[in-house]
């Protein structure tokens, strides 16, 4: 189910401004990579164009190759709506559809996929993901409750739930604990341990204790100077980039002394 | 117990600036009631006449429920009609312009929309008349011939087009601006990240907008679609220029006899009327104001019924 994903040399451009240049890393399956660096440095931008999300901003474009278990994201046949079915986001902020209640936000995604979901499949689903998630417990008893009406930690897990309910074969975060409290942060790191079985976990964020925790490789991006694109400067197992990094910057970075 | 407790809860100290402003702001909210009640109790004192008139006074009729049924109906279906015809259309404009439109058509669009509104309705009701009608003579005798098993199409049709169905067309593209302004800016309101939400997990641009943008927007085109029932209902010289009016009570669409609207009816009747009859219409008029009232407290129910999901909390 898991599949791996090969970038090379991908620029990104917003119309004419470059804002990711020349990014170059495998992605292997069934493991976490973590996207650490600077705000404004084009991590975000990077992910989205891996779900090619990215290409929803008007005038967003991208040039260069990835590949998803050998096939191209980026090919002309390729329908991007697929594509987005099988690799699943979360955001930096939860974003659950308020107009659903909680089991319908979880099944948002198997509603566009198949439109006859039985009763009893629906909620047979329904249980599986929120049990994933680690969120059954507290909202089985209301399951036919707005998905607003859960505090922000709760909602990112939904969002989760709703991401993993159509079985997903990338699972790409970013920043989803940024608007997190620390136990709502350990809740969703626990999960994302139990989720590397079965899924590729890429994941974008600012805090690095984050990235040693969650993830086994690390990519560390920087940008060249203000107004130039953002670079992917190194990348490796994540025990190797925050105790030995190659390149000085990420040390700078990794250790505090930044800019 | 402190003094504070002796003279009531301790209010905290009030900025001048912050009085003021909200005197005035409660004042422009009372002047709103005022008019209102004002308008009510005009309605009421001038029309009670009417509604205890005998028999013989009132003209055409044996009683004001028998004069007045004719013109609600009439009122209710012309602007039925209407919604119908402009709510998709509206919510179609709407969308294609915050959505599917690239920018610079967007805006120039939503300004030619804008100023379909500033057209007097006068214009609307020639355009209805000269143009509209006798176009519309074809189609209705075409509905006669082939669907008149549908009551809405029995028949005789229409020879001049002046029909209710013309009338309907005419306050419809009348109503198409206030609601697609509306529709508009609710769902441009929509929040990005419910659209990346939708997009993020497979939905077509299609299923995205119902996911997300429908929903954020329901309360919005109630709202729109409210405002421009209203406009429908009270419109009044369109009407009373395109309608051939026979005050009957039917559901055919497209006959020459139509029932005529409470609006068109004063208007039409207000300049030879005296004594109990200028009562009569001014009785119509508190109806259609009661009409009014009830469509809207109708229209608040529906948004209210699932507060809950919103969107709002």
């Amino acid at each position: 189910m898991a599949k791996s994903i090969d970038v090379s040399d991908l620029n990104i451009f917003y119309g004419d401004f470059c804002a990711v240049e020349d990014v170059t890393i495998p992605i292997a399956a069934r493991s976490v990579t973590a996207f650490i660096g600077p705000s404004g440095c084009g991590k975000s931008t990077f992910l989205r164009s891996l779900n090619r999300m990215h290409e929803v901003i008007p005038g967003a474009r991208v040039e260069g190759k990835i590949l998803i278990d050998g096939a191209d994201l980026y090919d002309p046949e390729v329908d991007p709506v697929e594509v987005r079915r099988q690799i699943g986001m979360v955001f930096q902020r939860p974003n659950p559809f308020p107009t659903m209640s909680i089991a319908e936000n979880v099944i948002a995604g198997m509603r566009l996929n198949s439109r006859k979901l039985k009763k009893a499949e629906a909620a047979e689903i329904v249980e599986g993901s929120l049990r994933r998630a680690n969120l059954w417990t507290e909202v089985k008893d209301r399951l036919d409750k707005p998905g607003s009406s859960l505090s922000g930690g709760q909602q990112q897990r939904l969002c989760i739930a709703r991401a993993i309910a159509v079985q997903p074969q990338v699972l790409l975060m970013d920043e989803p604990c940024s608007a997190l409290d620390p136990i709502s942060t350990t809740a969703i790191e626990d999960l994302i341990h139990e989720l590397k079985e079965d899924y590729t976990i890429v994941i974008v964020t600012h805090n690095m204790q984050q990235a040693a925790r969650v993830s086994a490789t690390t990519a560390f991006f920087n940008l060249a100077g203000v107004g130039r694109p953002g670079q992917l400067i190194e990348y490796g197992p994540t025990t190797k980039i925050f105790t030995t990094p190659e390149n000085e910057s990420t040390e700078a970075y990794i250790s505090g002394r930044f800019g | 117990m402190t003094s504070h407790a002796v003279e009531g809860t301790p209010r905290p100290p009030r900025r001048l600036g912050d009085r003021v402003f909200s005197s005035l702001v409660t004042a422009a909210g009372v002047v709103i009631l005022i008019t209102l009640a004002g308008v009510a109790l005009f309605l009421t004192y001038e029309g009670l006449p009417a509604l205890t008139a005998q028999a013989a006074e009132i003209p055409g009729a044996d009683s004001f429920r028998a004069y007045a049924w004719p013109l609600v109906y009439g009122t209710l279906l012309a602007a039925v009609l209407a919604l119908l015809l402009a709510v998709p259309v509206s919510i179609g404009v709407a969308l294609f312009i915050s959505h599917f439109a690239p920018r610079r058509l967007a805006s120039t669009l939503g300004y030619l929309v804008d100023l379909l509104a500033a057209v007097p309705s006068i214009i609307y009701g020639l355009w209805g008349i000269f143009f509209l009608a006798p176009r519309m003579v074809p189609l209705y005798e075409w509905l006669a011939g082939h669907l008149s098993w549908i009551p809405f199409f029995a028949g005789p049709a229409s020879t001049t087009g002046r029909t209710i169905f013309t009338v309907g067309i005419v306050l419809g593209v009348m109503v198409l601006p206030i609601m697609t302004s509306i529709c508009r800016e609710i769902f441009l309101q929509t929040p990005r990240l419910h659209e990346e939400a939708a997009l993020a997990l497979g939905a077509t641009r299609w299923e995205m907008i119902r996911m997300a943008v429908f929903p954020y927007g329901r309360s919005g085109i109630v709202s729109g679609a409210m405002l421009a029932l209203g406009r429908a209902l009270g419109e009044t010289i369109a009407v009373a220029t395109v309608l051939s009016v026979s005050g009957v009570v039917s559901l055919n669409l497209i006959s020459n006899t139509n029932p005529g609207t409470i609006a068109a009816n004063i208007a039409l009747k207000f300049p030879e009327a005296s004594g109990i009859e200028v009562n009569i219409l001014i009785a119509t008029g508190l109806v259609l104001f009661v009409i009014t009232f009830l469509v809207n407290f109708l229209a608040r129910a529906i948004v209210g019924r699932r507060a809950e999901f919103s969107g709002a909390n």
